[in-house]
């Protein structure tokens, strides 16, 4: 439902709303479906940072869609036959939740029958994600390094005029409207944003027993920071993050995994075969699971904070006073996402 | 019994949503949105494949017999971490195709495009 409604609005900053809406849902979802790790890292990406970045391109970009121009009849035929041919294909597809159908043949019974006696860690996905499939994440992290360089190039400023122009006095002005038009926000925010950090780290460290670990830890980190940055301002915040300590915590996350991988090479083991990391096999995969997940959590935080840094940053550069109104009204919204997410 | 395959559907109709969204749309900032809507149809396609009935989440516990397959959370997890940073890249190109272009219309952009076409050639 939320969906079509977001193919009908034109106001971008209602399809915004509408699309953290919409990601808050399929966390729910997916918890009905018994994936907690992936309802985790959705609830917090999809209602809060997705949002929130997509706000911020708003504010640079305006907010009105224009109308259509050419006719949608052509658009529709293409979707209408493509959605009947896939409906077509999932006609000899297994069963919803049938047990016999073939994903679950294959290598999924190792992993949840073998698992704990391999890897020793009770969450069968952290022991997946981060030992069995461990190569793999490793290109991932490399992807949203990649990403965070990627707009980083795109988006980053020349250092010289970001000091030069933004200290003044629009910057001071707009940050006293918002100390004396949010002090319950900003308050509020002082009380949450410590139990927000904490939460990034139990999630972090607890990842090997209940849902969670690097990735979600990761972006949960980063909305706490990003919190801040909104309601203090961007350049308190930078204070404490600056641009290259955080450039230089994603590229040591990044550097920290892979190796993880060369030392159990060393070790005489495979690459990311933390078997060899101890004398016990098991208290080597802890180990090694622990190391990877806190790299994947340093990247991710790190990469998100850099992609908000940089889009806030662009857009004080820009300082395009009337939009500005609009990411101001959506602070309460996005505060309820994130305690919507402390209370997950 | 096939009333059993509506989670296909589902995925399906989300699908060409987003898929609608991206191709009968000129605005890049809704082909965005629907190129996430592709992506959510994509994850919810994986995780209902790995629920099993009456299957748990799976953390090992005892007295639980059965678990959902973890191997499709893993990807997902991981997929959607990857794609909000890709989408992150995407719309920092939105911002820069503004700010060189001034709008982020397809159709405008295009028209612009052909003007420095023409000019060049001429």
């Amino acid at each position: 439902m939320i969906a079509i409604a977001i193919v009908r609005t034109k106001d971008l900053l209602a399809v915004v709303m509408l699309t953290g809406i919409y990601g808050l849902l399929s966390a729910s979802f997916f918890v009905v479906l018994d994936a907690v790790d992936v309802a985790f890292t959705e609830a917090s990406v999809g209602a809060g940072i997705s949002g929130l970045l997509m706000l911020a391109a708003i504010t640079m970009t305006g907010r009105a869609e224009a109308p259509k121009r050419h006719k949608p009849l052509l658009a529709l035929l293409v979707v209408f036959i493509t959605g009947g041919m896939l409906i077509y294909g999932t006609l000899d597809m297994p069963y919803f939740g049938s047990f016999e159908a073939p994903v679950h043949q294959h290598v999924a019974p190792r992993y949840i029958n073998d698992s704990m006696q391999e890897v020793g860690v009770p969450n069968i996905v952290t022991s997946v994600l981060a030992s069995y499939r461990a190569f793999d994440t490793l290109g991932e992290v490399a992807v949203i390094f990649t990403a965070g360089i990627g707009v980083l190039s795109l988006l980053s400023l020349p250092r010289r005029r970001r000091s030069s122009e933004l200290d003044e006095s629009s910057e001071d002005s707009t940050e006293k409207q918002m100390h004396e038009q949010h002090m319950v926000l900003r308050i509020i925010s002082k009380i949450l944003i410590p139990f927000i950090l904490l939460f990034a780290l139990y999630v972090q460290f607890h990842g090997d027993f209940g849902p969670g670990g690097g990735f979600q830890a990761g972006v949960i980190f980063a909305a706490a920071i990003i919190l801040y940055a909104m309601l203090f301002g961007l350049d308190k915040a930078r204070r404490v993050f600056n641009q290259s300590l955080i450039q230089l915590i994603a590229a040591i996350g990044l550097l920290l995994y892979a190796s993880v991988g060369v030392v159990s090479l060393f070790n005489g083991g495979n690459f990311l075969d933390y078997n060899v990391l101890a004398d016990d096999p098991l208290a080597g995969q802890h180990l090694g699971i622990l190391l990877i997940e806190l790299g994947v959590g340093c990247t991710v935080a790190a990469v998100m904070i850099i992609i908000f840094f940089n889009f806030a940053g662009r857009r004080e550069a820009q300082q395009s006073s009337p939009e500005l109104n609009a990411t101001e009204q959506n602070s309460p919204e996005l505060i309820n996402s994130t305690e919507q997410k402390g209370g997950e | 019994m096939l009333l059993g395959l509506y989670n296909y559907w589902i995925v399906v109709l989300l699908m060409m949503i987003g898929f609608y969204i991206v191709i009968a749309h000129g605005n890049l900032i809704k082909k965005l949105v629907g190129l996430t809507i592709f992506q959510t149809s994509v994850f919810i396609f994986y995780i209902s494949m790995g629920n099993v009935d009456s299957g748990s989440a799976p953390i090992l516990a005892e007295g639980v017999a059965r678990y959902s397959n973890p191997l499709p959370h893993v990807l997902i997890l991981t997929a959607i971490v990857v794609g909000i940073a890709t989408t992150a890249l995407g719309l920092a190109l939105v911002v820069r195709i503004k700010e060189s272009y001034g709008s982020i219309e397809e159709d405008e952009i295009q028209i612009q495009d052909q003007l420095t076409e023409d000019k060049t050639s001429c």
